[in-house]
């Protein structure tokens, strides 16, 4: 049996040393033994007794982590289990990746118990506030599960670099001055303040954000386990709000309904006026925008942030029908400021027209859409949906009264003619319906975006600005 | 009204917090107090200081501004028609209790929410200057939660999004009507309006990678919101699409579900009953399955009953009980998204099962080392020396794998 000397309990470079000196002399590790101290007197300290071997290894940084990180935990055997995944290491270079080894297991669950450890010492330290000849200074005494005192102890100076604080431990002690952590020896509790004044305020805030009809001690226990209880100010309380509950959630519950306080009535908000705005005939475009937001001629509305009406002036030459809002412009309310929008801007700018002079709207006013994940995806609006909406087209239409209306696609056709038009086809001359309006047919600018080809989309996109040409022209 | 000690008012006003369950102090930048002239860091996972014996955790100290309310909410216990005391902060008390908590390492920093008082501008502008004077007078570099008045005007939301980490307005019900009805001077329409437009500013604030400049910080840590369970009537699929929904149109990084739990002087509107609170668990797993396992709503839907989550089993196990074609799945070979629908199988095992099959073949030993639960794996797997047969297809395996408790017992009371 080889036995290595180790001078504490955190000492890694001690390890380090001992485990590649008997790895090289081929030490296996059921013959090898670290103790902590000196109190061996290096009797069986493995410099003395192992001859130098000449030679080198590596060790990959996926172990050199984890040991790391291991060596804090506070079993006894963690310096022999470092050992032997590092001798393992030696045929198995990938052992660290096969989580599903009985060692590397192991180990990674102590890792897990060393991480909680100093996750609940960032949690749960109390500082309690002293005062010494240099002025204010912060001092907690705190019990950790594992010794991560000085893994974690960097946290605090990067939290409360403005304050002087000390954290003291039965392993030891972190001191911060404001610009430099140090460390003393273990400490006692005698040696940190006996109470704090705001520490009232806490209870008070603990035992108020307390809801005593959910009451569940076990979820509250398995985060908070008892051991660190005795050094949290607030946890004195758990007891007697725990007994309380109970009568108190019966008391809400069984309470008579309560004569409604009247003392505020008059600061009260108003009442939202949410009538139904389906069969508004608008006088203005003002109103006609306020009858879209209340509009439920189809469900449409339920999953939108808003309506979006048309936008341009009164009397407008050319008005432009696009299919429907999409995901941008359902949450700015308005119409076409997407990307499709953008390349409608842009087209308009090189076809001689300006968006300013021009009524802008949508076949149908809310986005119909579909969830899918942290997106939402377009989905083309149905013949009923746009017969549904033509309620406010046609307002518009009315009230706008163009020389001309440009129809964006199918859809926006299919409101504008009352049938399916056959776009490719019927696109690029002035159509006359039935009431005597001018009709332009051309594709709707998302369909350019789509295309994947680029020879192909910069011939579709000169039609499209042909077609926006001969709109001009026809005003 | 005579004039209340400050601990009086802190407990007025956190009684009055409590019930928004929202208390998520991470996913903003990292940051940290060294250099600074205050204190505060924030390193990306957030940290709950305590748990109280409801088994939720204080990261922040949640408290309203004032319990004072213009609005007559049937659920809320400040509603202007409850009988509840009434306090008020100022905003250097909070300043002053946020920084004192702080100090002592009792918080990770403050959600500050407000009833709403006189106009939703006056009471955004309090809210806000709270946080002004913690980042600007202070340099306080610790996490700040603002609740949006959606009523407020946009320039005071962008103000906010400079100073705080998360913003959230609460859409608190499913169904647009049910607000009208509990919440008559609520617009659930303001409430969308808000949360899209702080959607919007998120976008501008995230730099392109041809910006020199960085545009200005807005809520790093994004928006969230909560929604009310059990006050309604809504079934769980509704409450489940409008989770998508919402997740979809806001990009948030959550929504809170909170069982409406009975108040102190409690509306009539809404008779008291304990919460649901395993109600409550099944959707929150059920928004887990949408953000990290890539499940749809209607596909969860698939194994309720009458739209409700099976309170017996999870959502997960639910829906691979009526889909059992789809199992078993083979753990050495199957791909990543679908072993995230075998039931037992998390995230992380799902990764360390992938880490591990690169070098070994799987073993169910080897799979039993790598999750929490084999017995419940073990029904929906194959691996190198295991394969269930018939047991995937067994009549009893709902009642196998379902914990032995009757699930009115799991209502936790």
């Amino acid at each position: 049996m080889r036995t290595a000397v180790l001078s504490d309990p955190l000492d890694f470079d001690g390890w380090r040393k001992a485990a590649r000196r008997l790895r090289l002399a081929g030490v296996e590790p059921d013959r090898v033994k670290f103790v902590v101290g000196a109190s061996l007197g290096g009797l069986f300290d493995v410099d003395a007794a192992l001859p130098e071997v000449e030679g080198a290894f590596t060790a990959p940084r996926a172990f050199l982590d984890m040991a790391a990180q291991l060596i804090q935990h506070r079993s006894e055997d963690r310096f022999e289990l470092m050992y032997r995944l590092l001798w393992r290491l030696k045929d198995q270079p990938n052992l660290m990746a096969v989580l599903s080894d009985r060692d590397v297991a192991e180990a990674a669950d102590r890792v897990k118990a060393v991480r909680r450890a100093a996750h609940k010492m960032k949690a749960f330290v109390r500082f309690r506030q002293a005062q010494d000849e240099a002025g204010e200074r912060w001092v907690a005494w705190f019990e950790p599960a594992h010794r991560v005192l000085q893994a974690t102890a960097p946290f605090f100076a990067r939290r409360f670099s403005a304050m002087r604080w000390s954290i003291l431990t039965p392993d030891g002690a972190a001191h911060w001055d404001g610009t430099l952590l140090t460390f003393g020896p273990p400490a006692d509790q005698s040696q940190a303040p006996a109470e704090d004044a705001v520490e009232d305020f806490w209870r008070t805030y603990y035992a108020s954000t307390f809801n005593p009809a959910r009451l569940r001690p076990q979820a509250m226990r398995s985060e908070m386990p008892k051991r660190y209880w005795k050094n949290l100010p607030e946890a004195g309380l758990i007891p007697e709000l725990t007994a309380a509950a109970s009568v108190r959630t019966d008391a809400m519950v069984n309470q008579p309904a309560p004569t409604p306080n009247d003392r505020f009535q008059r600061v009260r908000a108003p009442v939202v006026d949410r009538a139904a705005t389906d069969d508004l005939i608008a006088d203005s475009l003002d109103e006609l925008a306020r009858g879209v937001q209340g509009c439920h001629r189809c469900p449409l509305w339920r999953d939108t942030t808003q309506g979006v009406c048309g936008e341009g002036p009164r009397r407008a030459a050319l008005m432009v029908v696009g299919e429907q809002p999409g995901d941008q412009e359902d949450l700015a309310g308005r119409p076409f400021v997407g990307p499709a929008g953008r390349l409608l801007d842009a087209a308009f700018e090189e076809a001689g027209l300006d968006r300013r002079d021009l009524y802008l709207t949508n076949a149908v006013k809310h986005f119909k859409h579909e969830p899918r994940g942290k997106r939402r995806l377009h989905k083309t609006p149905n013949a009923g949906e746009v017969e549904a909406c033509r309620w406010w087209l046609d307002h518009e239409r009315s009230l706008v009264k163009p020389r001309l209306i440009l129809a964006l696609g199918a859809t926006a056709g299919l409101a504008v003619l009352g049938r399916k038009p056959a776009v490719q086809t019927e696109r690029s001359r002035v159509l006359t319906t039935e009431d005597g309006a001018r009709v332009l047919l051309t594709v709707h600018p998302s369909y350019l975006l789509r295309l994947p080809d680029p020879a192909l989309r910069a011939e579709e996109r000169s039609r499209f600005l042909a077609d926006l040409t001969v709109a001009r022209h026809a005003l | 009204m005579a004039q209340i000690d400050l601990r009086r008012k802190l407990a007025v006003l956190a009684d009055a917090a409590k019930y928004d369950a929202s208390c998520a102090s991470s996913g903003t930048t990292k940051r940290n107090s060294l250099g600074g002239r205050g204190i505060g860091s924030t390193e990306g996972m957030g940290i709950c200081h305590a748990y109280t014996p409801d088994g939720r955790c204080i990261s922040l100290l949640k408290i309203l501004l004032t319990n004072f309310c213009i609005y007559d909410c049937a659920y809320c216990i400040n509603r202007v028609s409850s009988n509840v005391e009434r306090a008020r902060f100022t905003v250097q008390e909070v300043v002053d209790l946020t920084l004192a908590f702080y100090k002592r390492n009792y918080i990770e920093g403050l959600f500050l929410s407000s009833g709403v008082i006189r106009n939703g501008d006056y009471t955004m502008e309090q809210l806000v200057e709270v946080a002004r004077r913690l980042r600007e007078d202070h340099d306080f570099r610790g996490y700040i939660h603002l609740k949006l008045i959606p009523e407020a005007d946009p320039r005071l939301v962008e103000l906010a999004g400079l100073y705080a980490d998360r913003l959230s307005a609460n859409i608190e019900l499913p169904r647009d009507e049910a607000l009208g009805r509990l919440a008559p001077e609520k617009d659930a329409r303001t409430i969308r309006k808000a949360m899209g437009q702080v959607r919007l500013k998120l976008e501008e604030a995230k730099p392109e990678k041809r910006d020199r400049k960085r545009p200005p910080a807005f809520a790093p840590a994004g928006q969230s919101t909560q929604l009310i369970v059990g006050a309604d009537g809504a079934p769980d699929t509704e409450i489940m699409a409008r989770s998508a929904a919402l997740y979809g149109g806001y990009g948030l990084r959550r929504v809170y579900y909170s069982a409406f739990s009975p108040i102190p002087d409690g509306s009539s509107l809404l008779p008291p009953t304990k919460p649901p609170l395993m109600r409550e668990h099944r959707l929150y797993q059920a928004d887990w399955l949408m953000r990290f396992y890539s499940f749809t709503a209607p596909e969860i839907g698939e194994g309720t009953d009458d739209g409700m989550l099976d309170l017996a089993v999870d959502p997960k196990l639910a829906w691979a009980l009526r889909r059992r074609e789809a199992f078993p799945v083979d753990v050495n070979r199957a791909a990543r998204e679908t072993l995230l629908r075998v039931p037992g199988l998390g995230v992380k095992a799902v990764d360390r099962i992938l880490s591990v099959r690169r070098h070994r073949t799987l073993r169910l030993e080897d799979v039993g080392r790598l999750t929490r639960s084999i017995e419940a794996v073990r029904p929906w797997i194959t691996a190198l020396d295991w394969t269930p047969g018939g047991l995937t297809d067994a009549v009893d395996l709902r009642a196998r794998l379902a914990p032995q408790r009757k699930p009115k017992q799991l209502s936790l009371f």
